[in-house]
Formats: C-alpha cells, structure tokens, sequence
C-alpha cells in the first residue's frame, strides 16, 4: 500500500473542490469496503482519499412520494428500513446479500454502484426499480438513469470531478412488487456468477402484466437493462409461457464471458434460470401481498 | 469416571488450558510479534509459471530508502531452490529474491524496482499432458526411476512404483461385473487462516532465534540449519499459536530467509506472506489423474483391482502417490491386485503434505468404482463393505497384515445410524452416498517434562505444537496417570531449547506418541514418589502402593497432593521414539440435493462414522472428525487451483478459491467406534487425518446417485453437474 493524503469533507461543495483539485488523483471514500482492499492490496493508487460520511446529504434516508437514499447510506439501514422492505423488497434482497454482516455494517449502495463491479449485486435492483442518481460537481446537480451509469468494468458516468450525491426511486404502482437473485456456488461470500433482478406490475386480477423491468448482473462489462424482455411481457397474460419468452429475450441481450466463477454457457444458461426465478419471485410477492 | 470406561479422566470434556487466551483473542499467532526496530521482509516471486532467469539487477531496489538488505539464492549458504529460485523458476509464485527493509509499504515499493530478465518458457500445469512424449520438460537432470531402474531419459515422470499380488487378469476373468473408470482431482489448498510466517534473530556470539507458526519446531530447526549451514545447536525455534497447520506447516518457507536477512542485517526481521503468496508459494495438495479396473462376482466378492495413479508433484518430485497406493485399497481384501504409481512434476507449486496426503485421491477412485459395482450389482453399499471389508489378520492388499482394526464396526454403525435408515428421496434429484477410508497413522519421537510442583499440580512441557487439542489430550493422559484432574496439569509448548527433540504435529501422531511418552513420564513421577515416600515413611519401596490417586502402605494414605508436598521436587523427563501406532478407518454417510436448473449441490445430512481407538478427549475428537469432513465437502464440491492459458493461478483468494463457509455445511454428525489400539496404553488411535479420506466419494456416489450420471471429475461446482445432466 502507497502512502496517501486524506480528507474528511464536511460539505458537498468542499468535496467537489478537493475533486476538482486532485481530479484523477482523488477518490471518495465512504464505506471504503471496495476502495480500501483496493488500496491496500495495490490495485488502485490513490492520492487524495475524500472521506465524504461526514457530508449531510450523502446520508439522508427518506420515503416521500419517492424513496431518497443517500450515496453513503449502509447496506444494513436499508434492509432495516421498513418502507423499503414494503415497497422496495428487490433491494432488500439485494442489501441483505452484500458480503457479510460486517461489510452491510459499512458498505453504502451509492459505493457498490460507484465501484460499478459487473456484478455488483445491487445494481440490478437500482435498475428494475427505476433509479435515477443525483450527482453533485463544480456545474452544479444533474440526473443520471442508474442503467446509463455504469459504462464498465469500474468505470462510470461520473467526471473526475463529480460525486453521486443520493439515489431516488419512484413508488411503485398498487399491484407491483420486485425482486433480486444471484446464483453462487457457495451461499454466502461469493460474488455472483448471474444477478437477475425483476420488478412487476400486474392487473387487478393478476392476470395480466401491466409492465415489467428485468435487470441482469455479471453477463456484460456493465450491469444491463433487459428491455427487450422487459417490454414484451406488457399486456401479456401470467402464464410460463410469457416468462419463457422473457427468459429466451433476456439471455439474448447476455454477453458473459467465461471466468474462474462460470463459463459463458453456464452463465447465459443461468440468465434464463434466475429470470424465470425472479419474474415469479415478484408475482409471488404481489399475490402474497394482496 | 467417564462413561464407565473405567477411567477418571480419559473421555472426559474438560475446558481445554489453551482455551481462554484463544477466546480473547490474547493468545499469540507467529503473526503477533513485534519488535523495535524490526525489519520487515518480503519476497520477489515469478510471474511466469516457467521461466529461464537470465538477470537479477537490485541495484535500484537496494538504493530505495529504508531498503537494509537484500538476497537470492547466491547468498544461501546450502542452495535450496523452493527458498529462493536459481536459475529458473518452475511456478507463478517461485520465490527469487528476499529484502528487508523498515516497513512492510517500503519492502512492497521496493519489490518493484528489482529488475530480473527471464527468458519465458512452455508451461505444463496439467499431469495428463506432463506424461506425454511431446511434453515441455520441467527438469533436464530428471529421469524416471521405474521399479528400481533409472531410464536415462529426461521426462517429468520421476518415479514408478507398483504393488504387485495374485494375478489380475484371472481376477477379471472370475467377475461377473467389472466397471472401469478414470478420475481426476484438481490442486486443492490446505486453507490453514493464518498465513505462513516467521521472525528471526540472530546474536552475534552466533545463536539464531527463529519465532514461527509451525507443525514441528524442530523440524523448522533442521531445515533453517541445513540451509544456513549452521549447526542446529545454535539454532532455537520457538513454536508460537498456529491458526491452522493440516499438513501445510511441516515445511519452511519463508524461515530461511527471515533468518539470513536477519544474519545479515543484525536486526529482527519478520516475513509474512499474503493470502495469494500463501497460495501461490506454498505447498498444496497435488493433482491427480487414477485410471481403475475393478471387478466382483454377482454374490459381491471383489475379485480384482488395477490401477494407474498419477500425482503431480509439482515443481519438484515428491508427490504422495506412495501413501495414495497405500491407502487407496486398505479396507479391503483384494485377492488379485496391480497399483502403478507416478509422480510427476508439473509447473505448479512443490506439492505438500495435506491431511492424509495421497488417501482422499486414491481412495476417491476406489470407493466411485465400487458403489457403481455395487449399483450394476444391485448390492446395499455398506453390505458390499460387510463382505469385501477386512479385519484383524487380514492382509492390507498392497502387503502387511492388519493389527486389531476397528474397520467393520464403523460399517456397521453407519448400517444401524438413524440417517441410514430414513429414506432420502422426496421427487427432487437426491441422493446418498457411502464411502470408507483408511489412514496408517504415526508414532515416532516425542518427549515430555513433568515438574510436580509443591501444591500438588503439574507442569506439563512439551514440543509438540498444538494444532487440535492435543495440550488437553495430553495433559488428561498425563492426569490419569497420576490420578489427578485435568486442570491440575499446566501443559505448555516450549522452545527447542527447553525439550527434547519431538517429531511434527502430523501423522496423526500427537496424541498416541507425545501422550505415551507422557504416560512414560508421569510412570517415572509415580516411581520415584513411591522412593521418596519410602524413605518419608522409613518402609521398604515395594511396601509403598499407589492406586486411584493415592500412595499408601499398611499405616498411610495419602492423596496424590499431600504426596507432593512431602516430595517435590520432582521431575519425570521422557524422550522416546514409540512405536505402535494404530491404522484407522472411517465410513462417511452423505445426502445431497441437485437443483437441476442451477447445477448446486446442497449437502442436506452428513453423517461421519470413525475408529477412534479410545478418544481422551471426545470433543476434540469429535471436532477432528467434523473438519476433515468439511475439507472434504470443499475438496469434492468447490475448491480447487484454477490455471489460465499461459500456467497461471487466477483465483489466489479465498474470494475464488471458494472453500465451504458453515452457510455451506450442515452440522455433521459423528459417530466415535472405539476399538482400542492395542499399541497404547488408553488405546488411543490418531483421528485427524482419517476423516478427510472417505468424503470425495461419499458425495460423488451421492451426486451420482442422485442425477444418474456417474461423476468422476472434481470439484463436482455447479458448472460441471450442469455439464452432466446436459444443461450447457
């Protein structure tokens, strides 16, 4: 591990400024789980550690008409939060999956989706749950679609001199629900060798889909946005057979590639599993719920 | 008195002496030492999985500030290759060159400005394609020493071995079936927690201190002095807690360095290795590739068994395919048998011992054969064992006769165990599984000093490390000898200056070779107690009796305490090398369910049946018992050393080397048989390693079981049962 300089920002503007000033240099830090391995197994070099937990936006929790989550909110705040886990339960599955106890004690969403790891576990929740980013730079706020987020392996929408600010999502319809999966060989400490994500609304009589938001993890350099298999199933009734044509759809868009955790064919295999797993986990959700 | 065994203290569960430091977290690992002024080291490793070292500049490492010292393997006084290359390296991760420099950051930044040209070579990391003609070979010296004879011929294979008995094609010909398979097992890690580490010091009157996490103490003083070229005598290991040993720390690494350095520099230094160092410059378990015939008559006698065994040693020759032949056949009687053994070098890293090294491999094959024997015969598994499994007098195939062994009672209550008795199927891919499993054990050098102090309670010094339980397993032997509780013996692991020269923790060795040698030691106590209360009591020695904690005659009685006043001081030291170890077997039960769509096997029950001779103490035995099965769990399901193209590991973490967490394992229930080891006074067989032998193939068969296709590769991850019921 490199030496390196640290700063405890207590305002937006005063990290934007350190942003500014070290740019490519600079790197922030809130839970630290990813940045700090990082770090100290030298894989990243890091001049200037902006240590943004100190920042009051960045830790706001709030449900009103839109649930705001703030860049530096921990995993375990939000799987303890009992709006979310009503409305929102794809990130509570999502949350409560995140390495162990200790790493949900301290790593934030914003820092999973900041790390824009393929196969970030929660960004496919962010993704069926219609997320929109606020980010903070020298110019002021601008919103960021969380499927445009991510543009590969580590690397993001953001300038070198911009932060994500909070994470807002909007409240789901009457008869809707989600949910998240991952496949990994072991059941916990593992990163996912598929993440699927699906967010349902149906009919009054649940018969029908009114729309559908599919999101997959580690089968592209980014996490996707399943639209083709998202789209078809509007107006669709219920049945296996619309969530087989989903599945087919969404192995589709997957261009995993073949790593020490899945080769490509098991990978684009499970795709179409957890779709299947996931599309019903939310149906279930929304029957259980009514 | 326990379970009415007839003792006071063997098989009872006392709160082991080790057991509060350990629980605090106070205890001290090699890790924890630190000194001022201590220099940090660290070590250049190759990037290449074979390579030609044409140059080594340190020039610009050794002008870094905060840089005291570097070396390579000219500076070793004896060269020993696996410290520090020469001129080639034979495995991503082969050390080359050691420095020390003030802290650890500086040492890593200083690692980067070493400058080695290599000359990049073709690597083989696959012992399929190292037997090859065509194959890229590793060492030009090497030749195969086949059966005796030396070939002449540069090749990877550096021996043959065979075992030989009766005549296996005529046992063929008798069988009414004969399954014939080849398996293969990847490169597995013994995953001990704590890393490999050593601090060294070294006086100028010439004494050498080396403080490490070690198996053996003195076998880390033997091998730090061989490649030092310094007497033994002048060197002292003092052996510190070990978080986690199963073979992996029976051999120095880093100790050799840390000590060089430290002779060099005239300052402490300590040398730690990281997690991928950890896995990528230590000594795994080989690889291995088993082709076996196997044949049986229709009643269930089996009539012939062949087989080819091939084990990578790794960079260097020295694979377990011996013990792996030994092993692989025990529970039987075989009348017609050939074993063909090979070790083979491969550019990975020099493979080592792990938990009964060579059996779980061997006998993986062996125990698959025969339960699909037993399916084309349609036979119950464990009744196929009751008919082929041996006993007192029968001969092992591979030669010797069995002792008194306690094989067929751990089939037999692994027969009548409730899990064997419910059914396992519910409509969903399920399946059980059975497999057996032998290990030879050890004896060898021990010693053990005991001091009576004046309140009556003992101190129990000896230089067997403690990597299960064995400062309470020995202790209680000690305690029941003297009649005392196990609380009143104060056992510590001392340097190897302050005890006799005591064989490694390994083997399975501890608690029959250092608890006999302590048993010897509290004998001597009691004898020269009785002399001392003779003359106390002005009576002839054979007038003084001791029983049940008490030295009497015709006109006293006195407890084993009040003797202690009267006659400390005492001290009863032994050094021995026993003999008399018992082979011990297990029977492993195991059901499994497959998701069909995901291709994970969940292990649902796991039910681990083994002799233990006699357990002193039945927790640790029991613990034993539970930790080979769960490194089995991982052996057969997840774990192994993934290479790329270009001979390269890509998953040195625990991350992505995936060993079973207890989210992965359900509690695994033990059964203890108890067939006193005629060998030991209290019976006593070792329990360690036995339970990592039978789990491979108890789950494999209840794979195979459970999906109907017979699995013959591990690790059996979700990829390759995907494979197997042609989902991908």
């Amino acid at each position: 591990m490199q030496a390196f300089d640290y700063v405890a920002a207590k305002s937006l503007s005063e990290a934007v400024n350190l942003l500014t000033k070290y740019r490519d240099q600079a790197r922030i830090l809130s839970g630290g789980t990813d940045l700090i391995v990082q770090v100290r197994e030298n894989h990243r070099q890091v001049g200037m550690m902006v240590d943004i937990k100190g920042v009051p936006e960045v830790n706001t929790l709030s449900y009103n008409g839109s649930l705001e989550i703030g860049a530096s909110v921990p995993c375990y705040k939000i799987y303890s939060n009992e709006a979310i886990k009503s409305n929102f339960p794809a990130l509570v599955d999502a949350t409560s999956i995140i390495g162990g106890v200790q790493i949900q004690s301290r790593a934030s969403v914003g820092g999973n989706l900041c790390n824009a790891s393929p196969a970030a576990d929660s960004i496919p929740a962010l993704i069926i749950l219609g997320t929109q980013c606020v980010v903070n730079g020298p110019d002021g706020e601008r919103s960021v679609a969380v499927e445009d987020f991510c543009d590969g392996p580590g690397q993001t929408a953001l300038e070198s001199n911009e932060l994500l600010v909070k994470l807002v999502i909007p409240t789901p319809a009457p008869n809707a629900s989600s949910f998240y999966l991952r496949f990994t060989p072991r059941n916990e400490m593992d990163i996912a060798v598929v993440g699927a994500g699906a967010a349902v609304e149906l009919s009054a009589d649940h018969q029908t889909f009114v729309s559908a938001r599919i999101a997959l993890g580690a089968v592209a350099p980014t996490p996707l946005f399943a639209d083709d298999a998202s789209s078809l199933l509007a107006g669709k009734p219920v049945s296996d057979e619309s969530i087989e044509e989903a599945c087919e759809a969404a192995k589709d868009i997957a261009t995993p590639i073949s790593d020490m955790r899945g080769t490509a064919a098991q990978r684009t295999h499970l795709v179409g599993v957890l779709t299947r797993r996931a599309l019903n986990g939310a149906i279930n959700r929304i029957k259980e719920g009514s | 008195m326990a379970d009415g065994n007839g003792y006071k203290v063997v098989g009872t569960r006392p709160i082991r002496h080790d057991g509060v430091d350990k629980v605090t977290g106070r205890a001290k690992y090699g890790a924890d030492l630190n000194f001022p002024d201590m220099l940090f080291g660290k070590i250049l490793r190759s990037p290449h999985a074979h390579a030609k070292i044409v140059s080594i500049d340190v020039s610009r490492a050794l002008a870094h500030p905060g840089v005291k010292d570097i070396v390579t393997s000219k500076d070793l006084p004896i060269l020993s290759e696996n410290i520090l290359a020469e001129d080639k390296v034979f495995y991503k991760g082969h050390a080359i060159v050691g420095l020390a420099a003030v802290d650890v950051h500086t040492a890593e930044e200083a690692l980067s400005l070493i400058d080695i040209e290599y000359e990049v070579l073709p690597a083989v990391t696959d012992v399929a394609k190292a037997i090859r003609e065509d194959s890229v070979v590793l060492h030009q010296s090497l030749t195969t020493n086949t059966l005796g004879e030396k070939t002449g011929k540069p090749t990877n294979i550096s021996s043959h071995v065979r075992h030989q008995n009766g005549d296996v094609e005529a046992g063929f010909a008798e069988a009414d079936v004969v399954v014939e398979r080849t398996f293969t097992t990847q490169t597995v890690h013994q995953g001990y927690i704590e890393p490999i580490t050593a601090t060294a010091k070294y006086n100028p009157d010439g004494e050498l201190t080396v403080w490490t996490s070690t198996q053996g103490a003195f076998n880390v003083r033997q091998q730090v002095a061989g490649i030092l070229d310094c007497p033994a005598s002048k060197v002292r290991v003092v052996p510190l807690e070990i978080g986690g040993g199963f073979g992996g720390k029976t051999t120095v690494y880093v100790a050799p360095v840390a000590a060089l350095l430290a002779m060099r520099t005239g300052q402490i230094v300590k040398v730690t290795m990281t997690r991928d160092e950890v896995f990528e410059g230590t000594g795994p378990a080989p690889a291995t590739l088993i082709r076996l015939k196997m044949g049986a008559t229709k009643d269930g006698r089996i009539t012939a068994a062949d087989t080819d065994l091939f084990y990578e040693g790794g960079a260097y020759p020295g694979s377990a395919v011996g013990a792996g032949a030994n092993c692989m056949f025990a529970a039987y009687k075989i009348p017609n048998l050939m074993i063909d053994g090979f070790d083979v070098v491969v550019n990975k890293p020099s493979s080592h011992a792990y938990r009964a090294p060579g059996a779980p491999n061997s006998s993986f094959a062996a125990e698959c054969v025969i339960d699909e024997i037993c399916q084309k015969l349609d036979l119950d598994p464990l009744e196929f064992r009751m008919i082929n499994g041996a006993k007192e007098g029968d001969r092992n195939p591979i030669g010797p006769r069995h002792g008194k062994i306690g094989y067929l009672e751990t089939v037999e209550a692994a027969q009548t165990h409730d899990h064997y008795q419910v059914e396992v199927g519910n409509g969903k891919l399920r399946g059980r599984g059975v497999a057996s499993g032998y290990w030879g054990n050890g004896a060898g050098r021990s010693s053990v000093n005991l001091t009576v102090n004046q309140d009556g309670t003992i101190m129990l010094l000896e230089g067997s490390t403690d990597i299960g339980g064995t400062r309470a397993s020995i202790a209680m032997q000690a305690a029941e000898v003297l009649g005392i509780a196990a609380e009143d013996v104060r056992p510590a692991v001392v340097d190897t200056n302050s005890i006799g020269e005591t064989g490694v923790t390994g083997g399975s060795r501890t608690t029959h070779a250092t608890g006999l040698v302590a048993i010897r030691a509290a004998e001597s106590v009691i004898e020269q107690m009785k002399e001392k209360l003779a003359d106390h009591w002005e009576v002839n020695l054979n007038q003084v009796d001791f029983a049940d904690g008490t030295f009497l005659n015709s006109d006293n009685q006195i407890s084993f305490k009040e003797a202690a006043r009267i006659c400390s001081p005492v001290v009863g030291s032994v050094t021995e090398s026993t003999t008399g170890a018992g082979g011990a077997f297990g029977t492993h039960v195991v059901d499994v369910e497959v998701d069909e769509d995901t291709g994970k096997v969940e292990v649902l029950r796991y039910t681990a049946v083994q002799d233990v001779g006699t357990a002193i103490h039945p927790s640790y035995a029991e613990g034993q018992i539970q930790g080979g099965a769960v490194q089995g769990i991982g052996w057969a399901l997840s774990e192994e050393y993934v290479y790329d193209q270009k001979g390269q590991m890509v998953n040195a973490s625990f991350l992505d080397y995936r060993m079973p967490t207890s989210y992965d394992t359900p509690m695994v229930d033990t059964v203890m048989v108890e067939v006193p080891n005629p060998g030991h006074p209290f019976g006593v067989r070792g329990v360690g390693e036995v339970p990592l032998v039978p789990p491979l193939a108890a789950i494999a068969n209840a794979v195979s079981r459970a999906i109907g296709v017979r699995m013959t590769h591990l690790p059996m991850n979700p990829g390759s049962v995907l494979k197997a019921l042609n989902k991908i």
